[in-house]
Order: structure tokens, then C-alpha cells, then sequence
């Protein structure tokens, strides 16, 4: 069978599989005692051992094995999670992803992993460390729980009941298999085989799993719906060889009742194991353990996964469209025909709304990006030895996927210097006289048209001091103006190129690539990145990103015969000033905006128009853009309008044009570039 | 060893010129070209090629000749070399002929003005026609550009 067309398959669920099992892994870490999580590591675990042994991925496979054999004694509460079962198992896991990761390049997924293999298969066999009295101790408690299981819960009685009220006959089984018997396993399979051949099995006493792997002595137990006779149930279970007696028992709902109630008589009843004195806890529990997936599943289902090229080619086609809907308002608004205009309004709604669809598609939460970091977070803390609780808020936030792809690496430089420089280590902190855990909140948060993602902890913050000291030496600030600096610009000279005040070069950040990566790489998302800091208290990075790149708002202007557009997001206001009102300082121009000397950019100077000069006007339009906190007055010829815009490359062969960002298709079919305000201000 | 080669022909000034027809995207009448700010003289701009923002360059230009007029028979012809596409404004376009890879001869060190590394070679076809073969991927080099900046600054 040919596996590529599966790979793909395999590589998209694998690293579902994976995500989930780190999320759960460490949630587990956190509440260790829930078994409910367990199992849905345990679910992971085992299909994505599934999936990997199907593919012939074996190694992926033995691993998962190993490491579902570990969790499966957590499961049955033979085993106690301690941190280094959980840090051997983070192991495992990062092997796993290693190994997928793999076969994404291409790799067969082979990898040496046998110390981890051997960790885990220690952990199963107890002896990972001297004490041998818990795995003991807990061995004993299983026992009793096993002994008590073989009464149903709510839900497989309630299904039994049913199953009564609407004819069909239930059973209660019990097989022996005879005692030369050599492959219990193949045995029990062919009794469910013939069972679930002629009706469905609701219970097993033990587990299936544990039939299948021989964990069972010489008899189990069986709930079972059936459409055949008792009689015919029997003769064709004891057809089967090895078996050395079968009791065949059909249930009606008093002895069911009797069976999910308490279950006093249970016994009596059905000749079922003895004793069921703990029985209503271990109910409730296989109760709930039973409901939450049945209530997850749904959601999960409800989504496709889409090829995100067929996405992009959407986009474009409705950008297209869009090009032409602004063509035809052009066209109505010169027929000035009431029926054509009534038409091209009601198509501009709805493809209004379209593009809001378009734009949601490929909108995806940040959480995509974020649920890599509470696990980052935890390593890191453990290698710099400080305690650090990592909150995150609104990972459900949506951001288009080509902002989500970009930002993942500015946020781990960001968290990383918050946990390398911002948190102090325990001793440091209990100095300061603060909680020894120190606190990194990261939050993601809708505002307008931007998305908001700040990283704010409750550190020892930044000392302006030094930083000014450094910049001065960096030649970052010259030392005159240092005086001028208020303590937030100073903070934030710290993503200026070059700059890195930590005193030690330490293996988790200030490695040369400072801050100015991360605001050279957000700036170029479009978005920006500002940072305040309380001395003593805390610093707080946020982050400000556009909500889209694909289709923006902007200011569509004149310069002769050359239309511009302007993105509206950098524009502060438009303005008419006169000409007398410009001065002159050092020879530039410049003028007087809100009580603040901004300069004045000739965009005609600037771009070379060849049929605009704003040289003998005695008013000139100006548009008030910023760049951060710096602000700039650009003079145009003329204001056409607000428009949203589709953004355009201008291709492979032009790139880095100073001045202009890309280009857009205007209603007429003509390109108009796109100016960038960043590169005006300098 | 021979090879088929399908070529598109057209003209700039009195010479012919060539490119090979896998490398066309598509052959365009002129329309209006919007134009961007601090690029080469040889860059006319940007064009909408069906809803796709595709580059112009003069090729007279870019090889330093006098640029000609536009007239009615003048073409965009849109290339598409290592992931780029660029128009490239021509005289003329109007013959699509099959040529035999032998017949190529590498190119003598200037022809028409222009410089060898910009040619593949030199198709003689015919009694008294020739046919200049481009290197598509010289003519688009990037760094040279950078290069021709520099000295314009």
C-alpha cells in the first residue's frame, strides 16, 4: 500500500497527538492526582502508537509503547507520578516530537532512544528507585479495586436497561479457559469475536486491554447484548477450543437494578466476584471517566483541515473580486441608474461580509502559538533553578496565520528574557521580600484593528540607570541628550541594535541577537513593540500586531497624476496648513502639530514625481503619520479617499524600494504603491 | 546532439532577439505602468497583469541603447526565470519559430551594443537573418542592479 498519502495524514494528526499529550503532561504535573488526565494521555498515547506502527514508524511506536506501558500504571493507579517519572516522561516526549519531526524532513523517524526506553521500562518494573514498598502498597490497592470490578457503572447499566426495555437480551458471561491454555490472548479475542459477531459487548472484567495482553488469569467476565438464544451463545463459545467451561446468564432489569445499585446482592445475583464494599467510589469514578469524553468529542469533530494553499488561491480570487467591486460602485455612481446602484450596494454588503469569512478562515487562535511556552517555561525555570507560574490569558485570540507563523520566534526571545533577566532566582526574590514563585503573565487581547500580546512579570524590572549608561557607551544616545530622556524612552533604547545589558552571557538569552531582532521582526509584521518597567517591580513588553495582512484600510492620495495609498494605521490626522506656518530648523522644515515641532516630508521630493511639485502652493494638504511616538507631517497634492486595500507584492524582482511597502490593484485596474510610513520617519 | 527549440521572436530597434517560449508567460499590447520611485531608469514600473503586480523593464535600456518610442506594435513580453516574472517592453513580437539548438553559436563579444554575458548565443536562420538568444537569468540579475545603483548615487 502506498503510505504517502497517509504521511501527510499521519504528520498533521501525530502533531495534534503530541500537543495534546505535552498539554496534558503538564497539567497532570500540576494536579497530580486527576486520573480523568491520565486517561487522555493514555488515548493519545495509544493512537498515535497506532498510527505510527500502521505507518512503520517502529520506533516511534516502542517508544509510545514504553511509554504507554508507564501510563498505564498510573492508570490503574499502580504507580504514582513523581517528577522523575514525569521529567523521563517529558523525555520521551521530546524524542517523539524529534522523531515526527523527522519524518516531516523526509527521515524514516529512526532514532536511538534507548535510554529513555530503558528509564521508562525501569519506572514499569519499580525499581527506578530503592524504596520497593510504594509499587507494593499500591499493587495491593489494585487488587481490591480489580475485585470490585466487576459491577457496571451508571452508564453501562443504563445502556444495558435499555437494551432490556427494548427486547434485546442481555448477558452476563463467564469463560474459563483451561489451564494448558498457551495463547490466552487469541482465546479471549475469539470469544469477543463471536460475541460482538451476534451482539455488542457493553464490560469486560479485566479490560480489553488487559486480555490482550494476557493480564488476566484463567477467567474473565463479560456484560454482553445479544440477538441470539443463550443456548446458541454457548455452543458456539464453547466451539471455541481451550475453553474450559462457559456460564451463560441472561439479565432482566430486576437483576440489572440489583447489579448498579449499591450492589449488595450483586453477588448472590450473578455469582460475580465477592465483597463489593468500596463499590460506590470506584463507580462514580469510572463514571466520570466514562462522561468526559463523550462530551468532548463533538467539539472535535467539527472542523476540516483545509490544504492552506487552497486557502491563499481564495484569497486571491476574492481579492480580485474585490478589485472589481470598487470598479462597479466607480461604474454605478457614473450611470447613476437607481436599480444598478441598488444592485452594487447590495453586492457590496455581502461581499463586505465575504470578506470577513475570507479574512476568518484564515484566522487562527494564538494558542497555536502559545501552548509550546508553559512547557518552554517549565524547562527553562528548572535549568535556571527559579520558580516561575506562567499565566496565560486569551490564547483564543485570533490572528491571520502569516502573522501566527512570523510571531512565534519574537515571543520566545521575549519570554526567555523574562525568565532569564526579568524573574529573579528564589533567594534573590525572598531578599526582595516577594513570593518565591515569580509570576510571567502572558496575555493576548483584541483592541481596534490590532491584536495586543504583552509578557509582563513581576521581576526585578529594568534598571534605567544602566541601560542609559550602556547606550551612552554604545553610542545608542549621545551623552547631551541623555538629560532629555524620560525613564520609558530609556527602557526603551533596550531594542536598539546591539544591546544587551545582561552582565552575565547566559546559555538561555543575550546571545548577541538582542531586543532589536524581535522589534525589527514585529516592526516588519507591521506591528510594534514598546516596553515599560518598574524598577524593582516589573517589566511588561507589548506587543502590537495588525489583525491582517492581506487586506488593510488606507488613505488613497494624489500626488499629480500618480495615485498613492497611505495605510490608515499610521496616519495620526490630515490636515490644510498654510505655507507661511512651516519653519525652518537647521534647514529642514518643519511645523507646529499639537504643541509639538514634527518635520515636514516633501513626498513629491521624496518620490521624484515627475508631474507634481507642492513648490508654489500657498496651502498644502499634509497627512499626519506616526511611527511609534515619533510623528512626521507629509505634504500630498490631494485627498482621494478611505479604501480598503488588498495587499500586493510587487514581486520577486523589486524589493527593498525605499519609501514603499508593496502595491495594490485600484477600481480602475491601475497599481497604486503603497507608501510606507515607517521608512519617512527616520 | 540536437535539440527542438520553440522560440519567440521579436524585435528591438532593427535587430531580432529571442527567448524561449517555456520561459513566456504571456505577450501583453502596452497598457498604463505605474512608476516606482527610486528604481533604475530602465524600470518603467509596475503593471496589473490580471490581478498579479508584475515589474517592467525596458530592455533597450537595461542594455544601456537608446530607448525607442511606443508605438502601436510595441509588446510587454512577461517572463518567468527563477521565480521571478518581469515584463519586458519590446519593439515588436510577432513570430513564434522552431530553431535547432545546433544552429546556436556562441555569441562574438558585443553584438548590437550589447554584452556577451546577456546572450546565449547567435541563431543564424535563413540567408540573412539573425537571431539573438538572451540569457535570461544575466539580464535579471539582481546584484548588477544593485551595482548600477551604487554608481547612480
Amino acid at each position: 500500500m502506498d503510505m504517502n498519502a497517509y504521511l501527510s495524514m499521519f504528520i498533521d494528526e501525530s502533531n495534534d497527538h503530541l500537543q495534546a499529550l505535552n498539554d496534558n503532561l503538564m497539567r497532570l504535573e500540576s494536579s497530580p492526582e486527576d486520573i480523568s488526565i491520565v486517561q487522555d494521555i493514555f488515548r493519545s498515547a495509544h493512537t498515535l502508537k497506532g498510527m505510527s506502527a500502521t505507518m512503520g514508524f517502529e520506533d516511534l511506536a516502542s517508544l509510545t509503547h514504553e511509554m504507554e506501558n508507564v501510563l498505564d500504571l498510573v492508570r490503574n493507579d499502580k504507580l504514582k507520578m513523581d517528577s522523575f517519572i514525569f521529567d523521563t516522561l517529558f523525555q520521551g516526549l521530546d524524542a517523539l516530537e524529534s522523531m515526527v519531526e523527522d519524518v516531516v524532513q523526509g527521515g524514516t523517524g529512526k532514532s536511538d532512544v534507548t535510554h529513555i526506553v530503558n528509564n521508562l521500562a525501569n519506572i514499569v518494573k519499580g525499581d527506578y528507585k530503592n524504596s520497593s514498598t510504594e509499587p507494593a502498597a499500591s499493587a495491593s490497592t489494585s487488587a481490591a479495586g480489580q475485585e470490585n470490578g466487576g459491577l457496571l457503572d451508571q452508564y453501562q447499566s443504563s445502556v444495558l436497561k435499555q437494551s432490556i426495555q427494548s427486547g434485546l437480551q442481555v448477558f452476563y458471561i463467564k469463560v474459563t479457559l483451561t489451564e494448558s491454555c498457551v495463547l490466552k490472548a487469541a482465546r479471549s479475542y475469539m470469544v469477543f469475536d463471536v460475541l460482538e459477531n451476534t451482539g455488542e459487548v457493553i464490560k469486560s472484567e479485566p479490560s480489553v486491554e488487559d486480555l490482550e495482553q494476557e493480564k488476566f488469569d484463567r477467567s474473565f467476565t463479560v456484560f454482553t447484548i445479544s440477538s441470539v438464544s443463550p443456548e446458541e451463545l454457548t455452543s458456539k463459545i464453547n466451539s471455541i477450543s481451550e475453553i474450559e467451561t462457559v456460564e451463560v446468564l441472561p439479565l432482566d432489569e430486576e437483576s440489572l437494578a440489583t447489579l448498579s445499585s449499591a450492589g449488595t446482592q450483586a453477588a448472590a445475583a450473578v455469582e460475580a466476584p465477592a465483597a463489593p464494599v468500596k463499590t460506590e467510589k470506584a463507580e462514580v469514578k469510572s463514571a466520570d471517566e466514562q462522561k468526559k469524553p463523550a462530551v468532548k468529542a463533538p467539539v472535535a469533530n467539527r472542523t476540516i483541515r483545509v490544504d492552506i494553499d487552497r486557502l491563499d488561491a481564495l484569497m486571491n480570487l476574492f481579492s480580485e473580486m474585490l478589485i472589481d467591486r470598487v470598479r462597479l460602485e466607480q461604474l454605478a455612481s457614473e450611470v447613476k441608474r437607481q436599480d444598478l446602484t441598488d444592485t452594487v450596494e447590495h453586492m457590496a454588503r455581502v461581499s463586505s461580509d465575504l470578506q470577513n469569512i475570507v479574512l476568518k478562515l484564515r484566522m487562527v487562535p494564538v494558542d497555536t502559538v502559545f501552548n509550546r511556552f508553559p512547557r518552554m517555561i517549565r524547562d527553562l525555570a528548572k535549568s535556571l533553578d527559579k520558580k516561575i507560574d506562567l499565566i496565560i490569558t486569551g490564547a483564543d485570540t485570533e490572528l491571520d496565520r502569516t502573522v501566527i507563523d512570523e510571531i512565534g520566534d519574537p515571543l520566545v526571545h521575549l519570554l526567555r528574557n523574562s525568565v532569564d533577566h526579568g524573574i529573579e532566582t528564589v533567594a534573590e526574590r525572598v531578599a526582595a521580600g516577594k513570593s518565591e514563585t515569580g509570576t510571567v503573565h502572558l496575555r493576548a487581547f483584541h483592541s481596534g484593528n490590532h491584536v495586543f500580546i504583552e509578557v509582563e512579570e513581576d521581576g526585578k524590572g529594568i534598571n534605567a540607570k544602566k541601560v542609559l549608561e550602556k547606550a551612552i557607551s554604545k553610542g545608542v544616545v549621545k551623552p547631551e541628550d541623555a538629560g532629555k530622556l524620560s525613564i520609558d524612552e530609556i527602557n526603551n533604547l533596550i531594542f536598539s541594535a546591539g544591546f544587551s545589558t545582561a552582565d552575565v552571557i547566559s546559555d538561555i538569552s543575550g546571545r548577541g541577537v538582542g531586543l532589536d531582532v524581535v522589534r525589527t521582526k514585529i516592526t516588519s509584521l507591521g506591528g510594534n513593540v514598546t516596553v515599560t518597567s518598574v524598577e524593582g517591580k516589573g517589566t511588561k513588553f507589548s506587543v502590537q500586531l495588525p489583525l491582517t495582512l492581506s487586506i488593510i484600510s488606507a488613505m488613497l492620495i494624489k500626488l499629480g497624476d500618480e495615485k498613492y495609498a497611505i495605510p490608515l494605521s499610521s496616519i495620526v490626522e490630515t490636515a490644510i496648513i498654510q505655507r507661511s506656518s512651516i519653519l525652518m530648523v537647521h534647514g529642514n522644515p518643519m511645523i507646529k502639530f499639537r504643541n509639538a515641532v514634527i518635520p515636514l516630508i516633501s513626498l513629491s521630493k521624496l518620490f521624484e514625481s515627475p508631474s507634481y511639485s507642492e513648490e508654489h502652493e500657498e496651502e498644502h494638504e499634509i497627512i499626519v503619520i506616526h511611527k511609534g511616538d515619533k510623528w512626521a507631517a507629509v505634504v500630498i497634492d490631494e485627498f482621494i479617499g478611505q479604501s480598503e486595500i488588498v495587499l500586493k507584492t510587487l514581486g520577486k524582482y523589486l524589493t527593498n524600494i525605499s519609501g514603499v511597502s508593496g502595491a495594490t490593484i485600484l477600481g480602475d485596474g491601475q497599481v497604486a504603491l503603497i507608501v510606507d510610513p515607517n521608512a519617512l520617519i527616520k | 546532439m540536437s535539440e527542438e527549440l520553440k522560440v519567440i521572436v521579436f524585435g528591438i530597434a532593427n535587430e531580432e532577439y529571442g527567448i524561449e517560449v517555456d520561459k513566456v508567460r504571456t505577450i501583453e499590447r502596452m497598457m498604463p505602468i505605474t512608476r516606482v520611485p527610486k528604481t533604475p531608469s530602465f524600470i518603467k514600473g509596475v503593471i496589473n497583469l490580471r490581478g498579479i503586480v508584475v515589474p517592467v523593464m525596458n530592455l533597450s535600456g537595461r542594455f544601456n541603447l537608446p530607448e525607442t518610442e511606443v508605438t502601436e506594435h510595441t509588446r510587454i513580453i512577461v517572463v518567468a526565470v527563477n521565480e521571478m516574472e518581469v515584463g519586458f517592453i519590446v519593439d515588436s513580437a510577432n513570430d513564434v519559430i522552431d530553431i535547432d539548438s545546433d544552429i546556436i553559436d556562441t555569441p562574438p563579444e558585443i553584438v548590437g551594443g550589447i554584452q556577451a554575458k546577456y546572450l546565449d548565443g547567435i541563431a543564424k536562420i535563413g540567408e540573412d537573418r539573425l537571431l539573438i538568444m538572451l540569457n535570461l537569468s544575466e539580464v535579471l540579475n539582481k546584484s548588477e542592479i544593485v551595482q548600477l545603483e551604487q554608481l547612480e548615487v
